[in-house]
């Protein structure tokens, strides 16, 4: 009797709704514990990045324009599919070197997190919209509007957890983002992917990356085609260079610490822009 | 009174008829200037630190001048960095007992610099004209209301911060550092000064070095109120001052007003250094007329769009995008309107279109204007005669413009308008949208779907639906993309100056 040879998963990048691989054709090895290989993953290049911006730009004013209903569905199915596959992604945490009983707990954060932006989607504008009282007749109001295409710098760790509180903002305020995933937990992230490609969200609205930090974020620091970036857990010199280039095309930046991981409206309002609309009110 | 004696320095009235310019120039209306006889100017001004003039370290000082008459107003002094730190310094001082003060209190601060404004309006109104260049018709019934509008506004946000930020504590940022542009001095300043107190920081603020006048009457004023010393002060000087104040270590924010260059610049100095940063840059603004647009009142719309300040405006209407259709009918309407504006004296009731700010903004327009004939525009200038002394431009409209000329990319800050056409909405939306900038736009049609439809889909942060160039303290302003970080005014305006906590 043989035992069944499983069959092992490619990870690859997330680029457009699709799996490429790095057009590099280039890999590194994810070395679990003592040295073990457990996968090949993905060492994005910079051409990877501007395509991952492209189909980001293509994509965003899409899911800006869906209804903020919809967008709170897609992303509470988001949380139903990461629910489905809890006991995956513990596992591949486990493998990536974390410890079992936390990996659960941090799939279960993450699907926590999920849903609670989820719930904001329909609401953060009526929190954050005012009716302004202006001193003449005009009917005037202001509203948060997407800032646009947002670079993510996920933490290092937690893996999954990490870039769920990255991007779930993004994406419930209807921005489109390009993700730097964890180089030490790279495989939830590429797992993630599927969680979002299962759950009807457009392709281009999220990509994911894997790679190396000091190869990616000077590109994604000086992106013209880029308007903000949300970086979690850099170091000094990686937030330099961040908030330096900024000024190339006056990018939004947001640098939080990699344990910043709560729900929060105001890390949905850190990429939005108010839109102040003004009408005369008569009656003719 | 020794204390009262510091704080206002030495004047003199200002002569009745400014030397150097005749301005009865055959216009169809009989002269009508403002009188000037109770506008006090001073020969010098020091700079405002700790509540008194002092002169600047290095007694360096130079003039202002009136763009319209070329005649030298006053002189000023230039903050070195010595000065910019001794304003610091006063500034964090003044800090923790403007900050521990009740929030009432501060309020109450800001009610009175409010009324002393209102009180001294006209004076304001005269000495803005003649530093800038403005129209008195404009400094008389916008800058200075909204200015003392602003105050109010804020005064009453004091002690009601925890309403605007749902769930968060509050903290005042600090000592903020403040720099202003030159075309709307005093407004500007009571953008940058009054929330930034209402909020409990404190103030270092620089206006720009050839409007520096109104600015520092503002100071006299702001001691008249009885304002502690060191929670505003008032420095003048040019980019250098400007940089020492960017680069100063000692300041936690910093808010700027001005070019999209200069704010790179100011957003590359402040990075990782923990200093917060407020942006208002330039623009280009789409205004956008289609076809069932009530004509006669968009072409009042446009002119304003472009006109106001002498187009000295960084959310000017300045690209023109009118549906083929009428375009023919607005040209020819915009074209006569611009003939009937009158050109001339800044401080005459009757005048639309005063002086060109300084020589250098008249040559940099000049350029832009060489540019748009050179590239292929076709141009259209008004008729009127321009005044012998000063700066003066008139006004400009550009037909057959592409969007690749220089006249439609970059901003001019003058009277000039250039002129596009398209077929459908969606042609417009995506040359409105078609810049680095997003500061502001204009729509102008009959159908209100159509109005929320394109108002929705331009990239910009304030949008001016069948009406155009309206402010005001209690509406949010400021711009997506390059036209800046963070917004001014209203609500919103003032998640600039606090620090939010959980």
């Amino acid at each position: 009797m043989s035992t069944r040879i499983p069959v092992l998963k490619t990870y690859k990048l997330y680029i457009g709704g699709q799996f490429p691989r790095t057009e590099s054709g280039r890999a590194i090895a994810l070395e679990g514990r003592g040295g073990r290989h457990v996968a090949n993953y993905c060492r994005a290049s910079r051409k990877d990045l501007r395509n991952a911006v492209v189909a980001a730009r293509k994509a965003q004013s899409g899911w800006a324009g869906k209804t903020a209903y919809l967008r709170g569905q897609i992303l509470y199915r988001t949380a139903e599919m990461l629910e489905g596959r809890a006991a995956q992604f513990a596992e591949e945490l486990r493998l990536q070197g974390d410890s079992a009983s936390g990996a659960r707990k941090e799939v279960d954060a993450a699907i926590e997190l999920l849903i609670h932006y989820a719930g904001w989607t329909d609401k953060y504008t009526q929190v954050f919209g005012t009716v302004n009282p202006v001193a003449s007749p005009h009917f005037n109001f202001s509203v948060p509007e997407p800032t646009g295409v947002i670079g993510v710098v996920a933490p290092e760790s937690p893996g999954l957890l990490g870039l769920v509180a990255g991007v779930a903002p993004l994406l419930a305020g209807g921005n489109a983002c390009v993700v730097l995933a964890s180089a030490t937990h790279p495989l939830s992230a590429v797992t993630f992917a599927e969680v979002l490609n299962d759950s009807d969200l457009p392709g281009g609205v999220v990509n994911i990356l894997t790679g190396l930090r000091q190869e990616i974020l000077p590109t994604m620091a000086t992106h013209k085609d880029i308007d903000g970036i949300a970086a979690y857990g850099t170091n000094a010199a990686e937030q330099t260079l961040i908030a330096e280039n900024a000024a190339l095309n006056v990018k939004r930046v947001a640098l939080h610490p990699a344990d910043a991981l709560d729900g929060d409206p105001f890390r949905i309002m850190e990429f939005q822009e108010i839109k102040t609309t003004w009408h005369p009110v008569a009656i003719r | 009174m020794a204390a009262k004696k510091k704080t206002r320095p030495p004047e003199k009235t200002v002569p009745a008829a400014p030397p150097g310019n005749d301005f009865r120039l055959g216009e169809p209306y009989a002269p009508a200037p403002e009188a000037t006889d109770h506008a006090r100017i001073a020969p010098a001004y020091g700079l405002f630190i700790n509540g008194a003039f002092v002169s600047a370290a290095s007694g360096k000082r130079f003039p202002t001048v009136n763009p319209a008459t070329e005649a030298t107003l006053s002189e000023v002094s230039e903050a070195g960095p010595g000065d910019v730190d001794k304003a610091i310094a006063a500034a964090r001082k003044a800090f923790g007992p403007w900050n521990r003060l009740k929030a009432s209190e501060r309020g109450k601060y800001l009610f009175r610099i409010a009324r002393l404004l209102q009180e001294r309006a006209r004076e304001f109104a005269v000495i803005e004209s003649m530093d800038g260049g403005k129209p008195i018709r404009e400094s008389r019934d916008f800058d200075v209301p909204q200015a003392a509008a602003h105050f109010f506004y804020h005064g009453g946000w004091a002690d009601k911060l925890a309403y605007a930020f749902p769930g968060r504590k509050i903290a005042p940022v600090g000592v903020a550092g403040q720099i202003i542009p030159w075309n709307f001095p005093l407004l500007m300043a009571a953008w940058k000064i009054a929330p930034a107190l209402a909020c409990g920081n404190t103030v270092v603020l620089k206006p720009a070095e050839s409007t520096p006048l109104t600015a520092l009457k503002l100071a006299e004023l702001l001691a008249d109120a009885g304002l502690p010393p060191g929670v505003v002060n008032i420095i003048t000087g040019a980019g250098d001052t400007g940089a020492a104040l960017v680069n100063h270590p000692g300041i936690d924010k910093i808010a700027f007003t001005g070019s999209t260059e200069v704010g790179k610049q100011i957003q590359r100095a402040v990075a990782a250094t923990g200093k917060r940063h407020t942006l208002e840059l330039g623009g280009k603004a789409a205004h956008i007329i289609f076809d069932d647009a009530p004509v006669d009142q968009a072409v009042e719309g446009i002119i304003n769009g472009i006109f106001f300040n002498q187009g000295h405006v960084c959310c000017a209407g300045s690209r023109l995008l009118v549906q083929e259709g009428v375009a023919e009918t607005i040209v020819a309407k915009l074209r006569r309107r611009m003939e009937n504006l009158v050109l001339g004296d800044p401080l005459d009731k009757n005048t639309d279109i005063g002086a060109i700010h300084s020589r250098a903004q008249l040559e940099r327009i000049e350029a832009l204007v060489r540019a748009g004939v050179e590239e292929g525009a076709c141009i259209h200038q008004s008729g009127q005669t321009l005044p012998a002394k000063g700066y003066w431009f008139r006004p400009t409209i550009f037909t057959e413009t592409a969007q690749s000329h220089r006249i439609n990319r970059e901003e001019i800050f003058g009277p000039v308008l250039s002129v596009m056409t398209f077929r459908t909405p969606d042609e417009a939306i995506e040359k409105a949208n078609n810049t680095p900038y997003g500061l502001s736009g204009g729509v102008w049609t009959d159908k209100g779907a159509k109005i929320f439809g394109v108002t929705g889909a331009l990239r910009a942060g304030v949008l001016w639906a069948n009406t155009f160039n309206k402010f005001d303290p209690a509406s949010p302003f400021g711009g997506y993309k390059e036209s800046g970080l963070g917004r001014e005014g209203g609500l919103h305006g003032l998640a600039a100056y606090v620090n939010l906590s959980r």
